[in-house]
């Protein structure tokens, strides 16, 4: 950084020091603001898994238990087997997503053919169409095959909301990268291979990884996919928790809540603190 | 040093011809430009060259040997792109040596050679920025770097001076020219700019939808254009509207005799350069003169240029000696019109198929001279 070219006098373009700075507080009320609509609705939640008995109106609890955490965290109990299949249950969701729809991503986000805005509007019909009427469907499907009551019936039922979600933001983060690039590579003697390895998958991955935390995510949260395909068999963390939630125990409910909602949290703050800021707007428009 | 064939080039893209059968021969170790307006098939036919795209017909040979079935990363001929492609994510120096590691060249001995070669092209200690952290004019210089890096066969440069400023211009095309001329590089230079191309190149492809229309060396394309639209994307200001009878041309200058090997046709325009055009009595010898009266004259610091009308048309003129220094509207001048001077070209009908540059050139001239309004009515 010491030597300055002086054959050269045109100036590196710093755009980031040129944005920023004048607008700043607005920015940080508006993110402070978000922040504490995102995280005001787990203080109760914390209240009262903390509580021993906690009614309207009292605003803190009379008296504290940690109770309810012993309960949750009990190695005997169902919470750690429970953890276990959420997570290998998101983690194959997510990993079989990708597969299916990044390629498909790459194409509904660099080709333009007929009957693409179709293509999209299908890929949305999940979003659309309510959980309950889908999984009815497939459950009668899923009986015959003997898919019903096991892991992966439930996996292959929870691909149906999450591809089509990872596809769209795939397509979103391959229309903005510059594949320009995997051509330049091609000519300084790059194999395709090693174009998509050494270019293209540099350009994505950050891109790709929120699609897969998102994929991961919906996987994760999935209640009624579950329950009417797992059959009461495979007990994920939703499951758990409503189960948990009719059984009327307050403080081992909310305890149940924190314990499902804390990973997702986790990892998206994570993810974003590594990514930085910008790769979520990345994953705008598919043109 | 590697002769560049190209056999009947052709691309289609569905129903649209974007090269039509460009057969082109260009010499090892020379620097040739293609070079047409936007749209005219030059970029289609330089990445055809790199292997970048698939000919719908025809063969790219690299001397006797038939490439076209070669994958681009085998060629050996590099592409350089006017937006120079840099990889954001990877410094200067790792960007240089990219081709070296894909061919699996050690760590250390890639980095060596990046630093070599970054310093022939003047950014020695640069290495270690990213392409953000760099000027334009640095970011091309990478580029450039990162192929030569690779000693191609063959160097594809696209519109490699047009997004740099004036004053960068130069610098990067004594680079581009010396190191070009010390490896004896075979270089095709594609470009939309014609004084580009002329100050880069030894030889000249000029392309118009799709088609080779000329090639040569630049100056042809100035005083010997092969026809009128080659005239006027080159600039022509003096197009004197005119008819072939025999050895001479009949014109509303009066006859005039135009050199042997000029195109021929009925009807012709006679083209003669702004310089060539002389003031009779400054030397003695002109045998084919018109008289005429200045409209405007104008001091252009290293020249003095003149607009006269001779029998209704009008002819510009520069001079860079002291011959038109006390000249004013109205002077009555005697041109000389020297024969090597002049120049005939076949007269096209009006093409709508002219491209932007093309409009331009022809609008943008700031002294329109001759043009078709201008033609004399009534010819005997």
């Amino acid at each position: 950084m010491t030597a300055i070219d002086a054959t050269t006098t045109d100036a590196p373009v710093e755009v980031a020091e040129l944005e920023g700075r004048r607008d700043r507080w607005p920015r940080t009320v508006v993110v402070s603001a978000m922040i504490a609509l995102l995280l005001l609705p787990f203080l109760p939640l914390i209240l009262a898994s903390l509580a021993d008995g906690y009614f309207y109106p009292q605003v803190l609890p009379e008296t504290w238990s940690t109770r309810g955490w012993s309960i949750v965290l009990d190695p005997a109990g169902p919470t750690w087997a429970a953890l276990r299949d959420t997570v290998v249950i998101a983690v194959a969701v997510m990993a079989t997503s990708l597969v299916v729809a990044v390629p498909a991503g790459r194409i509904l986000g660099t080709r333009r053919f007929r009957g693409k805005r179709v293509v999209e509007l299908l890929l949305l019909t999940p979003v659309l169409v309510p959980a309950i009427a889908v999984a009815i469907g497939i459950h009668v499907a899923f009986l015959r095959l003997g898919l019903a009551g096991g892991m992966t019936g439930v996996v292959l039922a929870h691909l149906i909301p999450a591809t089509p979600y990872v596809a769209l933001l795939s397509a979103g983060v391959f229309a903005n990268a510059e594949l320009e690039l995997e051509s330049q590579a091609r000519s300084l003697g790059a194999s395709w291979w090693q174009a998509q390895w050494h270019v293209t998958l540099r350009l994505v991955a950050p891109g790709l990884a929120v699609a897969a935390l998102f994929g991961f995510l919906i996987s994760w949260g999935q209640y009624v996919l579950t329950l009417v395909i797992g059959g009461g068999r495979v007990v994920t963390l939703p499951i758990l928790l409503f189960a948990t939630a009719s059984g009327g125990d307050a403080s081992v409910t909310a305890a149940t809540a924190l314990f499902h909602s804390l990973p997702a949290v986790v990892l998206l703050v994570v993810t974003a603190r590594i990514l930085g800021g910008g790769q979520l707007a990345t994953l705008g428009g598919a043109r | 040093m590697i002769d560049l064939h190209l056999d009947g080039l052709t691309r289609r893209y569905g129903s649209t011809v974007a090269l039509d059968d460009l057969t082109l021969d260009i010499g090892g170790g020379t620097i040739t430009a293609l070079l047409g307006p936007s749209g005219c098939g030059k970029t289609t036919a330089l990445k055809l060259i790199a292997g970048l795209l698939d000919p719908t017909q025809g063969r790219v040979r690299f001397d006797s040997e038939d490439v076209t079935d070669v994958a681009a990363e085998r060629r050996g001929a590099v592409m350089v792109f006017q937006d120079h492609r840099l990889f954001p994510y990877l410094t200067a120096g790792d960007n240089v040596a990219f081709g070296l590691r894909m061919r699996g060249v050690p760590r250390r001995e890639r980095r060596r050679e990046a630093q070599a070669v970054l310093e022939r092209v003047g950014l020695d200690g640069l290495a270690e920025r990213r392409p953000a952290e760099l000027s334009g004019g640095q970011r091309q210089r990478v580029a450039l770097a990162r192929a030569l890096v690779l000693r191609p066969k063959v160097l594809l440069l696209d519109e490699p001076l047009a997004n740099l400023d004036a004053h960068l211009r130069e610098g990067m095309r004594e680079l581009i020219l010396d190191i070009q001329r010390e490896r004896e590089l075979t270089t095709v230079v594609v470009t939309h700019d014609q004084e580009e191309a002329v100050v880069l190149a030894e030889d000249i492809a000029l392309l118009f939808d799709g088609r080779l229309h000329q090639h040569g060396a630049p100056r042809t394309f100035f005083e010997h254009p092969a026809t009128e639209r080659t005239a006027r994307f080159f600039g022509a200001t003096n197009l004197v509207a005119g008819r072939r009878q025999g050895e001479l041309v009949e014109t509303a200058l009066g006859p005039l005799r135009v050199p042997d090997g000029a195109p021929s046709g009925a009807d012709v325009w006679v083209t003669v350069r702004p310089e060539r055009l002389t003031v009779a009595g400054a030397r003695g010898d002109d045998r084919q003169q018109v008289r005429g009266r200045v409209i405007s004259s104008a001091f252009l610091g290293n020249r003095t240029r003149a607009t006269v009308e001779v029998a209704g048309a009008r002819l510009t003129i520069d001079v860079s000696d002291d011959a038109l220094a006390d000249v004013g509207p109205g002077t009555v001048l005697t041109l000389g019109l020297p024969e090597e001077a002049l120049w005939s070209v076949p007269r096209d009908a009006p093409d709508e198929t002219w491209g932007p540059e093309e409009l331009a050139a022809v609008d943008g001239d700031p002294d329109p001279g001759v043009h078709r309004d201008h033609e004399p009515e009534g010819r005997p």
